[in-house]
């Protein structure tokens, strides 16, 4: 679980460019760290790369928050 | 029509990542050519290039860092970069970063490319083959469109004017610069941010040029070398990257501002060859048309020109054909006149050539230098008589030039500028 936590803020800080300490666990991807609709595509591409899922659409529309991208792999994920 | 000045200048070349750095560098006779280091070209028939250096901003490198937002930097290709850039040095030189909304309602962008992402293109490409449509970045399109500079730059500086990006192969630069300056002449804006950028080197670039036969290919132990316009040993260009942008401003409003002014642009002349995709005409006449209509519209004839930056990429067929194009206008007056190809020090920039050499020529009014041509150790039969500013800059009177370039498919744009 803090694996999955880890690698996942690691994707944030990097697409983003946002200082580390900033990807909490409630922060939202674009009211927090100044994503836009296209960039949360785009972390949701690099979230099926890292961790071999794969998250539909529908399921992606519900990634709001960093904790909502671990929740999701963590259930799903290998 | 009202007047058009240029108020601000900004560069990045294989020489700098500046104006300054870049013109001292020009002046100093280096050369900014190399072994390709972008990517493995151990198979290419063409090895070398002048390739942008990235680095701290120190020497003759460039810092992405300084005006490109990291988000950004990932998500476009370098042509996009480099023009954002160049932008941000030219509107900073301009004095012209804190514009009010009314001003820049009527200030826009006419930054142009010839090719565009090729990079990513080629390397998504891949992508979608191997991984499927599904792990295409989102930032796919928006990342490679050449007339994104215009967009990024419009929303970075919030230039609400024209925004508008010409695509004409190795001419796109100057017509970008001509178009823009008529927008201000004719009211359509009164500061246009306008220039051109490109970055086409990857295997794919390399290996399309290469096979069109336009590359040299026989300096590839020798790269300083191999840029050699109007030597009998030339062979084909070497491919460049980079951007120039300039900052245009109606006269009367630059001048009420108290705005420092490099030049004005005088004479915009357009033609097509309508013969060949990539030979130009036989007898020059697209050039020659192009040229003679700048100076019609500058109201000036070629005795009054002192310094010509000629396209001359280094080609065989090229070189020639320009040349003799310059000396039938020319007549006579073809003895006061230094022309000279700064490709030979940077490369061909492809889209970003005409501007950044539009820039030189801003340059060579303000110090009254002429910057050289490189590697010119054999001159071809017919530059007798032709100063061609051999091997090193040269002191002189410089009251206004003319900056040529000509693209693939027969286009030619030509500039006429003086000082104010």
């Amino acid at each position: 679980m803090s694996d999955v936590a880890e690698r996942v803020k690691k994707i944030v800080v990097e697409h983003l460019g946002v200082e580390a300490d900033k990807v909490t666990d409630t922060a939202s991807f674009i009211d927090d760290l100044g994503a836009d609709s296209l960039d949360t595509v785009e972390l949701v591409m690099a979230f099926e790369e890292e961790f071999g899922v794969e998250i539909p659409d529908d399921a992606a529309e519900k990634i709001l928050t960093v904790k909502d991208a671990i929740d999701f792999i963590a259930a799903n994920g290998n | 029509m009202r007047r058009v000045v240029v108020t601000g200048l900004g560069l990045v070349t294989p020489l700098g990542g500046s104006v300054e750095t870049t013109w001292a560098n020009i002046l100093a006779s280096r050369s900014g050519a190399g072994p390709i280091t972008r990517f493995d070209a151990s198979n290419q028939a063409c090895r070398i290039a002048c390739e942008v250096k990235a680095g701290d901003g120190s020497g003759m490198t460039f810092d992405a860092n300084q005006r490109v937002d990291y988000k950004v930097q990932r998500q476009v290709d370098p042509f996009i970069v480099y023009g954002i850039d160049a932008a941000g040095q030219a509107i900073e030189d301009a004095g012209l970063t804190d514009m009010t909304e009314e001003e820049r309602f009527r200030a826009g962008c006419s930054i142009g490319s010839g090719i565009g992402g090729l990079p990513g293109i080629a390397s998504e490409s891949i992508i979608c083959h191997e991984k499927g449509p599904r792990r295409v970045s989102p930032h796919f399109v928006h990342g490679r469109l050449i007339n994104l500079i215009s967009g990024q730059v419009s929303i970075k500086y919030g230039l609400m004017g024209p925004n508008h990006a010409v695509v004409t192969a190795c001419s796109t630069g100057a017509h970008a610069i001509g178009d823009a300056a008529r927008m201000i002449a004719l009211g359509d804006a009164d500061v246009m941010l306008a220039g051109g950028s490109e970055s086409a080197l990857c295997p794919l670039g390399i290996a399309g040029f290469a096979q069109a036969r336009a590359l040299s290919t026989a300096f590839n132990d020798d790269p300083t070398r191999a840029s050699r316009p109007y030597d009998k040993d030339r062979d084909g260009f070497v491919m460049g990257e980079g951007a120039g942008v300039v900052c245009l401003e109606e006269y009367e409003k630059a001048k009420a501002r108290g705005a420092k002014i490099y030049g004005e642009v005088i004479g915009y002349g357009l033609s097509g060859d309508a013969y060949h995709v990539t030979a130009p005409h036989p007898e020059g006449s697209g050039a020659f048309r192009s040229m003679e209509m700048a100076l019609k519209r500058a109201g000036l004839s070629p005795a009054d020109i002192d310094y010509i930056n000629a396209h001359g990429t280094s080609t065989p067929m090229g070189d020639e054909l320009e040349l003799g194009a310059v000396k039938r206008l020319f007549g006579a007056a073809i003895d006061n006149v230094s022309m000279s190809s700064t490709k030979s020090a940077i490369g061909h920039l492809l889209g970003g050539a005409g501007a950044v050499e539009a820039i030189f020529c801003l340059l060579a009014l303000r110090d009254q230098v002429a910057p050289p041509t490189l590697n010119l150790d054999n001159p071809s039969d017919s530059c007798i008589g032709v100063d061609l500013v051999p091997h090193v800059a040269k002191q002189r009177r410089i009251r206004a030039v003319l900056n040529n370039s000509f693209g693939f498919g027969g286009t030619n744009a030509t500039l006429v500028m003086r000082g104010v």
